[in-house]
């Protein structure tokens, strides 16, 4: 982007957002106005909500909203994972009908492909889609679905036929939520949060407007889910952004959106390993000045910033139109690792405070959560062992180890018993 | 030194995990670790009448049954594969230990017994807020009075300390600092002046209290001042007996683990067949041999009175300290998805391996004295 490029959105967005923005406006229909003028997502394409920005123009239209302070669309969850995977494989209506409600924060999106018998072997999935009267009819059981518990719409992986090798028999539909045929039960999890389920699906129903690309191609669309989730796992959100103390309308709803429908990511900065509050932890327990600990803090920074680089190294490429390199598959992995050295540095910073918990441990628990949080990012979107493999096979060009599942129609694969 | 246990040890071993498999499956430490209390007198009662486990270490004389620090590791490996709920470490190792350390011939008498019979539950106070877990950081003072002590001051991260009968104060005189003027002392769990909280710990399955002191009555244990040397000892016993919990803990993990990966299916196949789950096994067998290694030395040098004994359990307490955490890491990570839940019991065994990394000090500060321990 050219100076003269930047400073002209810049000073575009400035004047937009003081003419517009007002701290008392209601959520939705400010969000409304955002999606409508393209300043909410302006990376997206013009025709659909956005002002076909680049992604380094996209940044400087988000640092005008700090600047003032403005609150953004709704960009948490599953719901813009949904919205990638409609931009590559949605039909219009799937669009029309989606994308602009995902961007007021009026629908939330969950993500139902792992089952209990198929986790890392996500082309396992044996929920059921079966083609009854015209619509698709689904039974069968997820698991560990995020979000469960508030979405209006699924991503569903489903099996369309048993009769294929096992890549070929899914479909992929958007499956409406809040409909009989469904029931949503929490799991509680060792950090003390319940954002996950446990889907049962019962004879639901799907219109069969709602497949995603075609019939039989669901690994496909998957596969361009589960890119985006792992692109974002390397983004990681490090933590809110919200400021506490802002005064307005717009303020309160956001606080209470976040407090409600969006608290299953409550802990999610905190998987992370909450790197932002190292030093902050260091200079206030007077560690900083232990050289053992400052080493390991260096370490820590250094594999943060770098695996930050990796990926603004893949943006830049992708920008110049150059054929992603190694950088873009590495994220994920990094994030483990970034957040496994971060639990061990704030270990060492806290000491006996890191036995605590809840209000009785620093910061009000926050620590405590990174502790028995960061297990789940090694685990989530991918474990660091597909991660490998996946870097070992596609970026390296390693064989695959021979398959007995691959080959064969899917209803002769070994597979779990689940009870 | 030897290293391979006897048969009548090897029998005792067996004879504990039968008995800790049948009162402290999960199932019961779940229950137990939602208490407040965190422990139950008859499940203690029991373990003492029909094992006589708290008076393992401590000689007859005091009622004990005069074995040493080889049989109390195989009880504290047991226990922390079990993942026990109940008193022992606060009672038997830190208390009994610095009374038979720090007392007069008259106070093991007295006080012994009570501990031995598992009817006095005992803890050492030591740690403050500051967290320090060496005499530099006592800060609490002990001024005399009319014959005995007053103790001022905050004591923290005390295991137990909200539910013992006896507690052990390590204070010191006021105007002393680092080794000097360091005194120990008992007092009463239901003292006036004492305000006792119970401290929310990650780790359920053990609990720890934060003792306030007020103008409290207290009764010295052993010599005025010289609680320097007997409080160190105890110390570097106490961190040979976690270390050998820790291994139990961590055997305990990596069995699972296997046993998971064994049952497993994904793409077609055991997990266990994959090439990276074997290694992480492996490396686990590794990690946790090499722990139990150093455990065993520990508890070797301790029975023997090995004049090394200090470097040595710095080296076990680090040792065991990583491999346990590293293992409930590896532990999790191979259950997948499973392994986050609340309902699956890994996450039990992974707080307890996080608190045992940070109890009587982490990995960095003992590799630190290992070091000046050998003088390097
Ligand atoms: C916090 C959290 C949130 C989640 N949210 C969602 C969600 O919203 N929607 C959703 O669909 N899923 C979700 N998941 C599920 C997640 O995607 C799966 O847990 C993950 O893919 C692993 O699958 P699994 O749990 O079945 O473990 P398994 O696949 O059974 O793996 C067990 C172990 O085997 C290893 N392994 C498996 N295959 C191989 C191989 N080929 N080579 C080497 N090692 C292998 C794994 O790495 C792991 O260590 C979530 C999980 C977590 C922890």
């Amino acid at each position: 982007m050219s100076e003269a490029d930047e400073v002209s959105i810049r000073a575009e967005a400035r004047a937009w957002l003081e003419a517009n923005w007002n701290p008392d406006v209601d959520l939705v229909e400010w969000r409304k106005k955002l999606a409508d003028t393209g300043w909410g997502v302006p990376t997206w394409p013009k025709e659909w909500y956005g002002r076909g920005l680049s992604a380094v123009q996209g940044a400087v239209v988000e640092a005008e909203f700090r600047r003032i302070g403005a609150v953004g669309v709704a960009k948490t969850g599953i719901r813009m994972l949904a919205a990638a995977t409609l931009f590559d494989h949605g039909s219009q209506l799937h669009k029309r009908k989606f994308l602009h409600r995902i961007l007021t924060g009026e629908d939330i999106w969950c993500q139902l492909f792992s089952e209990p018998g198929s986790g890392s072997d996500m082309a396992a999935a044996s929920t059921r889609a079966d083609l009854k009267d015209g619509k698709w009819i689904v039974n069968g059981q997820k698991l560990w679905t995020t979000s469960a518990q508030h979405a209006q719409y699924g991503l569903l992986l489903a099996r369309t036929d048993w009769n294929v090798p096992k890549h070929r028999g899914l479909s992929y539909f958007i499956i409406d939520m809040k409909q009989p045929g469904i029931t949503v039960q929490a799991l509680a999890q060792m950090n003390h949060h319940a954002s996950f389920n446990q889907v049962f699906f019962t004879d639901a129903v799907i219109e069969p407007e709602f497949l995603v690309g075609k019939l039989g191609e669901g690994w496909k669309v998957a596969t361009t889910t589960l890119m985006h989730e792992r692109r974002s796992a390397a983004d990681g959100i490090s933590s809110w952004g919200q400021e506490s103390g802002r005064v307005g309308r717009a303020y309160d709803q956001e606080r209470a959106e976040i407090a409600t429908v969006m608290e299953p990511y409550k802990w999610y900065p905190q998987r992370a390993g909450r790197v932002d509050l190292v030093v902050e932890r260091a200079q206030a327990t007077g560690k900083n000045t232990d050289p053992v600990v400052r080493q390991e803090i260096a370490k820590l920074l250094t594999l943060h910033r770098t695996g930050q680089w990796i990926s603004s190294r893949a943006r830049a490429a992708q920008q110049m139109g150059r054929t992603p390199g190694p950088e873009g598959s590495l994220g994920k992995l990094v994030a483990s690792h970034v957040a496994r050295a971060a639990a061990n540095v704030h270990t060492l910073i806290s000491g006996a405070d890191a036995m605590l918990t809840g209000e009785d441990s620093p910061l009000n628990g926050v620590i405590a959560e990174i502790l028995v949080s960061t297990p789940a990012t090694s685990i989530a979107g991918g474990t660091d062992e597909i991660q490998r493999n996946i870097i070992a096979e596609r970026v390296l060009g390693m064989p695959k180890e021979p398959g007995l599942d691959a080959d064969r129609p899917f209803k002769d694969v070994p597979r779990n018993i689940v009870s | 030194m030897k290293f391979c246990f006897t048969d009548e040890q090897e029998q005792f071993r067996t004879v504990l995990r039968r008995f800790f498999v049948e009162k402290s499956p999960a199932t019961e430490v779940r229950r137990l670790m939602a208490t407040d209390t965190g422990w139950e007198r008859a499940t203690w009662k029991q373990l003492n009448k029909e094992l006589g486990l708290s008076a393992v270490h401590i000689p007859e004389t005091y009622g004990g049954q005069g074995f040493g620090f080889v049989e109390l590791g195989i009880v504290l490996e047991e226990m922390g594969r079990a993942l026990l709920c109940a008193p022992y470490f606060s009672s038997v190792v830190l208390a009994a230990t610095a009374i038979l350390n720090a007392g007069t011939e008259q106070q093991k008498q007295a006080r012994l017994p009570g501990i031995a019979a598992g009817d006095t539950i005992a803890t050492l106070a030591f740690t403050e807020d500051n967290g320090a877990w060496d005499s530099a950081g006592i800060e609490m003072v002990a001024t005399p009075a009319g014959g005995g002590y007053r103790l001022d001051g905050v004591k923290s991260f005390v295991l137990d300390g909200h539910t013992a009968d006896l507690i052990v104060v390590l204070a010191r005189q006021p105007g002393s600092s680092g080794d000097d003027g360091l005194s120990l002392f008992t007092v009463a769990g239901d003292a006036p002046g004492l305000a006792r909280q119970l401290l929310k710990t990650a780790d359920m399955t053990r609990k720890q209290g934060r003792l306030k002191f007020q103008s409290v009555q207290a009764e010295l244990l052993g010599e005025a001042g010289g609680a320097a040397a007997p409080f160190a000892r105890t110390l570097d016993q106490a961190a040979a007996c976690l270390a050998n919990e820790m291994v139990g803990g961590a055997e305990k993990l990596r069995e699972s683990a296997v046993d998971y990966a064994k049952m497993r299916v994904q793409f077609g196949r055991s997990i266990a067949s994959f090439q990276a789950i074997k290694h992480k096994c492996a490396d686990m067998l590794v990690d946790v041999e090499l722990a139990k290694s150093a455990a065993y030395y520990a508890a070797e040098a301790a029975a023997a009175n090995d004049p090394d004994l200090p470097a040595i359990a710095s080296l076990a307490k680090a040792c065991t300290a990583d491999a346990y955490m590293q293992t409930a890491i590896h532990t999790i990570q191979i259950h997948g998805g499973i392994g986050f839940t609340w309902d699956n019991d890994s996450h039990l065994w992974f707080k307890r391996a996080k608190s045992s990394e940070v109890l009587l000090g982490g990995p960095h500060y003992h590799r630190e004295l290992l070091m000046r321990r050998w003088n390097v």
